[in-house]
This record gives structure tokens, C-alpha cells and sequence, in this order.
């Protein structure tokens, strides 16, 4: 069980609390699909993703960057459990939409760049920290029921 | 994923715009490297004080910057350029080459809160595809 102090608690719902979904979504998906180009492979049917400023300007990833981040509020709000919380969706991810789970660490690291980039010197060591911790329960979460 | 000439110059170029602020970014990104990546203090037990902000870790940040400079400058061949420094990390400092990409994270965490406007996914991809390359050159004389 992944265990949460209280600081790190109200530091993730801090941090989602002043989100911008429909802002940050888009622009954590996009640059992942720029700075990590094979993930494009899992998107070959959201249309023109020749180069960077289609991939930026693409309505399809834009409304799924927006569906992705809403995912992890089932997280913060089940941080005691988030393992089974996404049960499903790890199947999902597994079975149904066939994503190599490396793939999940690569989004969470450009998902942190972009809440950096709004937040300047706010986001402090510490506050990486944690939400680096708790994106990685989600992407152990979300690995968990590959076989 | 080697540095196409586009990367090059988007390299030099983002380099140009952050090079002033190098001793800044070189000693948040150690500090937080320190405290996001615990294991990472393994190599600093020598010092006195690790926390973020001191002169060990400032002084030290400064002169990770001054072997990323050294990079950009021999951007063109970066396993002849960054010899030396190969040699260093290989035979005395004997960093374990995963932390190479850690550091390379945070680096790139602290120039996003730095220079958000400037740190776009274009210059993004190009930064983490040099210093990839940086990191491989670094580690060519370990075996």
C-alpha cells in the first residue's frame, strides 16, 4: 500500500485544484506525441499528425489530452487505492487499445514538464517530488493487469 | 536518434536564449535532483551539506553547466568533444549511467519553469534528443 503523508496529499489536490484541464490536457498529449514520436502510433486514426503544428492544432488530440488528464481524477480522489481504482482501465489499456506501458511513464514525464512550465518556480523540488510519486503509482496502476 | 542538423540548431538556438541563467538552472536542477531522486545523494556523501541552495550544490550546478557548454560548443562530434569528461565519469567518478537521463529530467523541469515560452515541444525534443546524445558520449569510455 502506498503510503501518503498529509503534506503530499494536500500538494496533489492543490495542484489539480488550479488545473486548467482543458489547457493542460492538450498541451501534455501534444508535446509527448512531438518529443516521443512512436507514440503516434496509437493515434493513427485521429487524422493529421504530420508535424508539430498539426499535432498541436489536432481537435481529436486536443479533446482526448483533455479526456486523459480527467482520468486521473479518479486518483486524487481514490489516492488510498488507486491500484484498484484502475483495474479497468489497465485492462483497457491492455487488451482493448494494445499501449506498451512504457508509453505511460514517457506522457507522465512531459504531463510534468507542462504543469512546470505554468507553474515557474512554484513547482518546487517538493512539489515534484510528489507529483512525480503520485504519477507513478498511476503508471505502476495502470501496468498492473498486463499479462 | 542521432542530432539531425534541424536539432542542432534548435539546440544552439534555445542554448543562446538560457546560457545567461546556466549557474541558475545548473544549481536548481542538482538540488532538486537531489530531493526528487533520493538515491542520487549516494554520490555527494563528501559534502557537508546537500540541501537545495548550498554552496556545495550551487557551485557544483555551475559546473555541470560549464560540461553542458562545453557539449553545445562540440555539438558536432560530442564522443571526441566530451573525451575528457568521458574519462572522468568512467575511471573516478563512476556515476551509474541511468542517472545521466535523472539529471537530464530535471534539467529539463527547471529550464520549463524557467523559460516556458522558450522550452516549446520543438525545442523540447531537440534538447532531449542532445543531451541523450551528451549522456551516451559520457558514458563511452565506461566498458
Amino acid at each position: 500500500m502506498v503510503e501518503w503523508t498529509e503534506q503530499e496529499r494536500s500538494i496533489i489536490t492543490s495542484i489539480f485544484s488550479n488545473l486548467d484541464y482543458e489547457d493542460v490536457g492538450p498541451k501534455a498529449l501534444s508535446r509527448c506525441l512531438i518529443v516521443y514520436p512512436w507514440t503516434q502510433r496509437y493515434f493513427a486514426s485521429f487524422g493529421n499528425l504530420y508535424n508539430a503544428d498539426a499535432i498541436k492544432t489536432n481537435p481529436n488530440i486536443q479533446a482526448h489530452g483533455t479526456r486523459v488528464l480527467h482520468g486521473l481524477d479518479r486518483a486524487v480522489k481514490n489516492m488510498d487505492n488507486i491500484k484498484s481504482t484502475y483495474a479497468e482501465l489497465s485492462v483497457l489499456h491492455s487488451e482493448k487499445l494494445h499501449v506498451d506501458p512504457d508509453n505511460f511513464k514517457l506522457l507522465a514525464d512531459c504531463l510534468t514538464i507542462v504543469i512546470a512550465a505554468k507553474m515557474g518556480s512554484g513547482f518546487t523540488p517538493e512539489m515534484q517530488a510528489t507529483f512525480q510519486k503520485f504519477l507513478a503509482v498511476v503508471v505502476s496502476a495502470l501496468g498492473r493487469q498486463y499479462h | 536518434m542521432s542530432l539531425t542538423d534541424k536539432d542542432k540548431a534548435a539546440v544552439k538556438a534555445l542554448w543562446t536564449k538560457i546560457s545567461k541563467g546556466a549557474d541558475a538552472i545548473g544549481a536548481d536542477a542538482l538540488g532538486r535532483m537531489l530531493i526528487v531522486y533520493p538515491q542520487t545523494k549516494t554520490y555527494f556523501s563528501h559534502w557537508p551539506d546537500l540541501k537545495a541552495g548550498s554552496a556545495p550544490v550551487t557551485k557544483h550546478g555551475k559546473k555541470i553547466m560549464a560540461g553542458v557548454a562545453q557539449a553545445v560548443a562540440k555539438i558536432d562530434d560530442l564522443t571526441s568533444g566530451l573525451l575528457d569528461l568521458s574519462e572522468l565519469h568512467a575511471f573516478q567518478l563512476r556515476v551509474d549511467p541511468a542517472n545521466f537521463k535523472i539529471l537530464a529530467h530535471c534539467l529539463q523541469v527547471v529550464i520549463a519553469t524557467m523559460y516556458p515560452n522558450e522550452f516549446t515541444p520543438e525545442a523540447h525534443v531537440a534538447l532531449d534528443k542532445f543531451l541523450s546524445n551528451l549522456a551516451l558520449a559520457l558514458s563511452e569510455k565506461y566498458r
